[in-house]
């Protein structure tokens, strides 16, 4: 695809661009995982000694541990429900035209753009006036609004790859409504609906301003990182982020393995 | 690998929801023929649970701006005293124009960063290694903000990594940290990848053949870019720059901990005033304030992106 194929030398210039941009991106990541192994509290060069000293404070921080624990059930019980929304949202959208479509998806989809800081304080004010806020089911709530658009989205791709006339043929062999989407509609998007469970299980698990403003004395990790911030520099704060994203990237290469695996045995399966 | 299929396609999802009242395939269904317990069990637990979890907090923050602080107590009232003392303060217009300029600055700089690395993963890459640019562009999301940003304190400290390593050089020491430039830096990390994966959909699909063409017609690599590849990537471009305003407009943890949160910005104000000074009334009229600038921009940006192309050359 070398269409700007003349001029070697703008081509090279651009991959040194490129090369260095991803080091910018992957810098912050690469060195956290460095400092979370070094001695030193803070990193100058040359680097001190290996010491797993951070990840021992951590693990024997109770307030890590809780934390931990906190996030878990967050993610857990916001991916349910985000999902769940986000497929009736796709399902919707693909089915159905209607009166105010537009103004559906507007509310379906809106959530993200708006700052979560401005929604961190929406939900604290609104949730404190129905005693509802200053616990672990308040960042739900407040977690779910936030990843429904980002279930939805993955979740309505998938049906947009759906044959239009096989549910309606399901239909018209006298499959009830309900029948069609147990048989049709559920088993040809599993594999999205496996992908959208994990990606928002990340996006709460991630989420900090929003916890932060409602989950009161129910700390999550980015909540107890944020508080780790707010007071001195420490590396436990490295050692938190490499357990952390070990555990999201695991996620999500489970999440791509078993859409692999799915779409692949239906793909054979369909062409039987 | 499916999962680079999928971010790249999921925020050209979200942009041609702006756009696509007529999306040729749901013309291809029938229309429901009537409301039944089906279709209503499907389309309306999103519409309850965003009614009442976003649009009412929302509405809630409005009536919150009329109500008044009476020793750390909210009393429901319709007073107008807290639009006037946070518009009567010199430090808030201080802070808005701030968080503004800096929105605006680092929406032009990130775009203008990422617009080269676009342009290398459209047009100098293999369909193999455009997979693999884009999953490392993913992969950001999935580490903390706050982790990276905590990181970036660490290499950009007085005493920190980059001037440990331009002592040994005999260089230095560079003041990076607590300044704009520190702030920017984090925006970067914040918005560099989103801002890549937008402007790369539309230049995936920019006309190849109008690119040939250019060429064939003499056209210097340089103008084939800004007379050709720019107009033709337009929407990527504003809706880029758009997510890059939006989410620096509202962040405050690169302010914070890599601008050292003096002078604050919007995003400081609202956790001072929501945090420290128990004055959510206030904090409530500076996210109205921010909301409604936020409206304003959106609309503009998505107006310019989709308007009909007129001639570019």
């Amino acid at each position: 695809m070398s269409l700007a194929s003349r001029g070697k030398w703008p081509r090279l210039a651009l991959m040194l661009y490129a090369i260095l941009a991803y080091g910018f991106l992957f810098a912050p990541i690469a060195a956290s995982f460095v400092f979370s192994l070094n001695a030193d509290r803070f990193p100058t060069l040359p680097l001190s000694g290996f010491s797993f000293a951070w990840y021992e404070a951590i693990l024997s921080d109770r307030a890590v541990w809780d934390a931990l624990l906190n996030s878990l059930r967050v993610a857990f019980l916001t991916a349910i429900l985000s999902t769940t929304f986000g497929f009736g949202a796709a399902y919707t959208d693909y089915r159905y035209n209607f009166f105010g479509k537009g103004a559906y998806l507007a509310l379906a989809l809106l959530p993200p753009t708006v700052p979560v800081l401005v929604l961190g304080l929406a939900m604290l004010a609104f949730l404190s006036r129905i005693s509802l806020s200053g616990e672990l089911y308040s960042v739900v709530i407040a977690h779910s609004v936030l990843a429904t658009p980002f279930a939805m989205a993955i979740i309505r791709l998938r049906l947009s790859q759906i044959d239009p006339a096989i549910e309606g043929a399901a239909w018209n062999l006298g499959a009830s409504p309900w029948r069609a989407m147990r048989y049709v509609i559920l088993p040809f998007a599993r594999p999205a609906i496996i992908s959208a469970l994990f990606l928002t299980m990340a996006v709460s698990f991630d989420e900090y301003a929003m916890a932060w403003f409602v989950s009161g004395l129910n700390e999550t990790v980015p909540v107890r990182v944020l508080s780790i911030l707010q007071g001195s520099v420490s590396p436990e704060i490295n050692a938190i982020g490499s357990i952390v994203f070990t555990i999201s990237i695991a996620l999500v290469v489970l999440a791509q393995v078993i859409y692999t695996r799915n779409q692949n045995s239906q793909n054979r399966r369909m062409s039987h | 690998m499916p999962m680079t299929v999928k971010a790249a396609e999921m925020p050209q999802f979200e942009a041609g929801t702006a756009t696509d009242p007529s999306d040729p395939e749901s013309r291809e269904h029938q229309p429901a023929r009537s409301v039944s317990a089906f279709s209503l069990a499907f389309s309306m637990p999103v519409v309850v649970w965003q009614a009442l979890f976003f649009l009412l907090p929302l509405a809630f923050l409005l009536v919150l701006t009329l109500w008044t602080v009476q020793s750390f107590r909210l009393i429901p009232d319709l007073s107008a005293a807290n639009w006037a003392r946070v518009y009567g303060t010199g430090f808030f217009w201080d802070a808005y124009l701030r968080t503004f300029a800096l929105a605006t600055s680092s929406a032009v700089l990130v775009s203008t960063i990422a617009f080269p690395l676009t342009y290398c993963i459209a047009f100098h890459l293999s369909a193999n290694a455009q997979r693999l640019a884009v999953l490392l562009l993913v992969t950001p999301f999935f580490t903390s903000y706050l982790v990276r940003v905590y990181t970036w304190q660490a290499f950009l400290a007085d005493e920190g990594l980059i001037n440990s390593a331009l002592a040994i050089l005999g260089l230095g020491p560079l003041t990076m940290l607590n300044n704009v430039g520190g702030i920017f830096i984090g925006y970067a990390t914040l918005c560099l990848p989103l801002v890549v994966l937008l402007q790369l959909m539309s230049m995936a699909n920019v006309d190849r053949s109008l690119v040939e063409a250019a060429h064939n017609l003499c056209c210097s690599p340089l103008r084939t870019v800004f007379a050709v590849v720019i107009p033709a990537s337009r929407v990527g471009l504003v809706l880029g720059a758009l997510f890059c305003f939006i989410l620096t407009f509202g962040d405050f943890v690169s302010p914070t901990y890599l601008g050292g949160g003096n002078p604050p910005t919007l995003g400081i104000l609202i956790t001072d005033f929501t945090k420290a000074g128990n004055q959510w009334p206030r904090a409530a009229v500076v996210a109205v304030t921010m909301v409604i600038t936020l409206l304003v921009i959106a609309f503009a940006a998505v107006r310019f992106a989709y308007k009909t192309r007129r001639s570019a050359l």
